[in-house]
């Protein structure tokens, strides 16, 4: 079976699941070009108006920067909290480490749904609610666990001797970590941070729940417009972020050279 | 360990768990409180969840769009990992853009994406018509169907995952054994390949069963508040009825439920091996 590689029919339907995996996407494109104020072909009338809205809406702009600094701020902390516990746990095991890391692993496994509703409660009952240190918080709670997988992974490939030669000849467990540790570990950290960014960028469910009038996320501003009237504009906005999207993932793929298929 | 150590390790590895325990744990545990204690205590909410026959329609419901759509997935997944596993490079590569470009999109411009492809004036419906193949658009959206085509969209990159890394460790001398012995394509595959590939294939069913249960985007964009499941339901429960105690109730039996799931699939197959 092997040598022959996939029979015919088979690849029929391969072909067929690929250009259903790409088919939403692409049928965005066009639609974003439509001269109407409606949802819709452009039937030879092309335009860029929907684009032109875009930029020239305070709205939009507003929330991109809303959600790019927030992003930006959720990676960094959830990466920096990442960091410090999964080196933590790669020195010194303990009778504590599996029960601390199933906690710091639980918003990854619990439904988004009920994830959104815990730090509703959380947010309503610190004052969080609706800021934006709030959205900053939820998001590394929920961006977190994947850090933490992604740079326990990238420690397991350290050797164990460096840190135990670094510590006999005398530096300190911060010498050891900022000068042996993380260098061994830069592209963990990139992609840890990486991922977290994405992961806040794109969140949704639990933004719902922590945000009402002040802080509009892109994300959030996309599914009032989905609910309410289907505005062309988003249709733009969703073509320029699969662009981005496209850009990020090849650069991700170039730095670490490889796709998490061929990993598995 | 002596006293200054513990104190390094500790300062290392305490704030991360200390930051979840104060604003996830705790809410946690509050859910299953209220679950109980509101608006009245005892178990009212539960006894409701048990009698109530809309609640008893809205979880039947989400059951089988789950599964229907956990089927599909993982059918279509199984497909497209072969094909990443045993086809030419350059097929690989493509399945590869395929499945990793939907996957690191949002999920609301998938599911935008979707509402154009299937809606009324959609492009299927156009498509349809213009061929004169139908003369009235089909109804392909704000329905069960049009909710199943999303959340497996969604979902195939989920299911490849731990399949692909399942096949890959079958050692292919054993099926070029049973070619050896003489079994046909269909053979080797039904009887040597299938059953090599199952832990992949269990796998696969509990992630995108689990992940198909808790999540509300795709399901109530595409599903236009006419197919509503149970977490879209818990939503309204929360935001607009603000009936905080059933809310608390039915998140706490999807909890136990999906718990259920994640405890079975560690029973039935070794972890480890879906990660590679």
């Amino acid at each position: 079976m092997h040598s022959q590689g996939p029979g015919r029919p088979s690849t029929v339907f391969a072909y067929a699941a690929m250009i259903f995996l790409l088919l939403p996407l692409l049928a965005v494109v066009p639609v974003s070009f439509t001269s109407k104020r409606y949802l819709s072909m452009p039937e030879g009338n092309w335009s860029l108006r929907h684009y032109q809205e875009l930029i020239e809406g305070p709205e939009w702009l507003g929330s991109i920067w809303t959600s790019f600094s927030i992003g930006l701020a959720a990676a960094a902390l959830s990466t920096f909290l990442a960091i410090l516990f999964s080196v933590g746990i790669w020195y010194r095991q303990s009778a504590l480490t599996r029960p601390l890391v199933a906690l710091v692993l639980l918003p990854m496994a619990v439904p988004p749904i009920i994830s959104a509703l815990v730090l509703y409660f959380f947010e309503t009952r610190t004052s969080l609610y609706d800021t934006l240190g709030g959205v900053v918080v939820a998001h590394t709670v929920m961006a977190v666990p994947y850090a933490v997988v992604t740079l326990m992974v990238a420690l397991s490939q350290v050797d164990r001797r460096l840190e135990l030669a670094s510590r006999n000849m005398g530096a300190s467990l911060w010498q050891t970590t900022v000068w042996i540790v993380l260098p061994n570990i830069k592209f963990g950290i990139l992609s840890a941070a990486f991922l977290s960014f994405i992961l806040s960028w794109e969140e949704i469910s639990v933004t719902l729940f922590v945000t009402s009038t002040e802080i509009i996320t892109l994300p959030r501003r996309i599914w009032s417009g989905l609910r309410e009237n289907i505005d062309p504009v988003i249709a733009a906005i969703s073509v320029l972020l699969i662009v981005v999207t496209m850009a990020a993932v090849a650069v991700k793929l170039a730095v670490e050279g490889r796709s998490p298929l061929r990993r598995a | 360990m002596d006293r200054r150590k513990v104190l390094e390790w500790t300062v290392f590895v305490a704030p991360l768990p200390v930051l979840l325990a104060v604003s996830y744990l705790l809410p946690l545990l509050g859910l299953f409180h209220w679950s109980v204690t509101e608006p009245s205590p005892g178990l009212g909410n539960y006894v409701r969840i048990l009698v109530d026959p809309d609640i008893h329609a809205i979880m039947g419901r989400t059951l089988r769009i789950c599964l229907l759509a956990t089927v599909v997935s993982v059918m279509v997944a199984y497909l497209l990992a072969y094909h990443w596993v045993f086809g030419p490079l350059w097929r690989r590569r493509f399945i590869e853009i395929c499945v990793l470009i939907p996957f690191w999109i949002s999920v609301l411009i998938r599911a935008f994406g979707w509402l154009i492809v299937l809606r009324p004036k959609g492009l299927i419906n156009d498509g349809l018509m213009a061929a004169h193949l139908i003369s009235e658009p089909l109804t392909l959206v704000r329905n069960d169907l049009g909710v199943v085509i999303g959340m497996v969209h969604f979902m195939i990159p989920f299911a490849i995952f731990p399949i692909v890394s399942v096949m890959r460790q079958i050692d292919p001398r054993i099926p070029a054994a049973a070619r050896g012995m003489g079994a046909g394509p269909i053979r080797r595959f039904v009887e040597v390949f299938l059953p090599l590939s199952m832990p992949g294939v269990i796998g696969a069913f509990f992630i995108v069963f689990v992940f198909t249960l808790g999540f509300f985007i795709t399901p109530s964009i595409l599903g236009g508040g006419r197919v509503v499941m149970l977490a879209e339901y818990i939503f309204t429960q929360m935001s607009q009825t603000a009936d905080w105690g059933l809310g608390s109730a039915l998140s706490v039996v999807l909890l136990l439920f999906v718990s259920a799931m994640i405890w079975l699939l560690s029973k039935l197959t070794r972890v480890e091996t879906l990660i590679g």
